[in-house]
């Protein structure tokens, strides 16, 4: 298995070394030429505004919605899961549209408002650490997507398919076990590439 | 909440702290006056934008007691932009940095550009919940600044020059000097210590890690999509560019070559693409030429 993490600009070595400690093989991805027999796709943390125009002047914004399109398994933290997002609001902008949700941007306040919580999750019985970062805000999700953790009643980790997206950075922390969630939503499918 | 204790709340604190620095990595952030100024680097991709009254440039050509920008200029470009938005505060005053706290600007760089404020202590910057980053010369300077609570380090080059040859000595400086520290024995480090004047603990996690604690951008003098490159293979993690945007002859298409050049800098190709048909690049000074009170890197210690 083979795992791409998107580095064109954001925290893209925090999940490399997650994906290393679990022993699983990974390219950095700049082109879409990178994106060639890769399993799944990391979209890491970092400026949404800055990824969404780097995606575009790459061409990787149409090779990635080619690649969830046949089905390669994408997961988007923070910046990445604005990126993911049907929807995006504060400001409206550009995304990759992949998930049924709308997102708002920066909706907990600005770095002040960062902070790291605890919370429960349904993949597993202990609390999670949970790095939240400038973070944006799942508003609402589709019916078919699953969702897996909450803060405050609002949804902070959700599933649809074979696409993964978290507003908090598990890249950021010791436990695997989100990372674990997405290798196994990547194994079971088909290479898209 | 769920925080607990203060030692944990401490260390929560930090890690946002550095955890905001990591995600500007492989970004560029760009000084900007204006809240026209502000768009234009977004809309360029800067990943953050400086707040600042005057560029470093101007800074140097007008003279006179550089401090802290007005609140205005600063309220009207974070309501602008929705990228993180940092403002500087003189060396040492810590009132400033208050306010910017109260301001909740989401970055504070203690920095050489401003008049210095106090000419033997740094801001304790531990003491404030808004993170901070500091210039450095050398490793010693980058592990004192981090003692003192800088959640991200930049080279200072020699800001508002336009000449990318500070910038370059000092990453070098810092990679070599990291680098010496990796090959020692665990009972040279205390003497290595006392040599830097930096704290034991943080020459402990260098000579370990072969790397700072915390991101290591690169500031002062990058004018082109090259500079960049060169910085970013060198060794930064990410790129501030001040007076060379807007002293430039077209702001908004240099800027985005940068953004571009910064990603690519491994792409010779890409970054030839982003240098091409840029139009005049600042003019800048020569270091050499400059005298040793104008030199701005050597405010701070």
């Amino acid at each position: 298995m083979k795992i791409g993490v998107l580095a064109i600009q954001g925290d893209f070595e925090a999940h490399a070394k997650m994906l290393e400690r679990l022993g699983v093989e990974y390219v950095y991805v700049r082109t879409p030429e990178d994106l060639k027999g890769l399993d799944g796709l990391i979209l890491p943390g970092g400026e949404s505004t800055t990824h969404m125009k780097l995606l575009a002047e790459t061409g990787l914004e149409e090779a990635v919605r080619e690649m969830a399109a046949k089905g390669g398994a994408l997961f988007g933290t923070c910046a990445g899961a604005i990126l993911m997002a049907r929807d995006v609001k504060a400001p409206e902008q550009e995304s990759l549209g992949l998930m049924d949700m709308t997102v708002v941007r920066n909706a907990y306040g600005r770095q002040l408002s960062s902070d790291v919580f605890l919370l429960p999750t349904k993949l597993k019985s202990e609390p999670l650490e949970m790095v939240f970062i400038r973070a944006p805000q799942i508003e609402k999700v589709g019916a078919g997507v699953k969702v897996l953790a909450e803060r405050d009643g609002k949804p902070v980790l959700v599933e649809q398919g074979r696409m993964m997206a978290a507003t908090f950075h598990p890249e950021l922390t010791e436990d695997t076990t989100i990372h674990e969630r997405f290798l196994k939503l990547a194994r079971n499918g088909k290479k898209p590439g | 909440m769920e925080n607990g204790n203060e030692k944990k709340g401490q260390e929560n604190l930090w890690r946002v702290k550095v955890g905001l620095a990591e995600m500007l990595k492989g970004g560029v952030i760009m000084d900007v006056t204006t809240a026209e100024q502000a768009k234009i680097a977004e809309d360029a991709g800067a990943c953050a934008v400086m707040a600042l009254e005057r560029v470093p440039a101007d800074i140097r050509k007008e003279g006179g007691v550089a401090r802290m920008a007005s609140p205005r200029i600063i309220r009207e470009i974070m309501d602008t932009v929705t990228i993180p938005v940092m403002a500087k505060v003189r060396i040492g005053h810590f009132a400033e940095a208050q306010v910017l706290q109260a301001l909740e600007v989401d970055y504070i760089d203690e920095s050489e550009v401003l008049t210095p404020a106090d000419e033997e202590n740094h801001v304790w910057k531990h003491a404030f919940k808004v993170p901070f980053v500091c210039g450095a010369r050398n490793l010693g300077e980058a592990l004192r600044r981090i003692g003192e609570g800088a959640a991200m380090i930049r080279t200072k080059g020699e800001a508002g020059s336009g000449n990318i040859v500070e910038a370059v000595r000092h990453m070098r400086t810092i990679v070599s000097q990291m680098k010496k520290l990796t090959t020692m024995g665990e009972e040279q480090l205390m003497h290595e210590a006392k040599e830097l004047g930096a704290p034991l603990d943080l020459v402990q996690h260098v000579a370990k890690h072969g790397k700072l604690p915390v991101p290591n951008f690169s500031a002062g003098g990058i004018a082109t999509p090259a500079d960049a490159a060169l910085m970013m293979q060198l060794g930064a993690e990410a790129v501030f560019v001040g007076s060379g945007i807007f002293k430039s002859a077209d702001p908004a298409k240099r800027a985005k070559a940068i953004v571009y050049a910064t990603t690519n800098y491994q792409d010779a190709k890409k970054v030839l693409e982003a240098s091409d048909e840029l139009g005049e690049a600042m003019k800048g000074l020569d270091v050499r030429q400059m005298e040793e009170k104008d030199l701005l890197q050597t405010r701070g210690w």
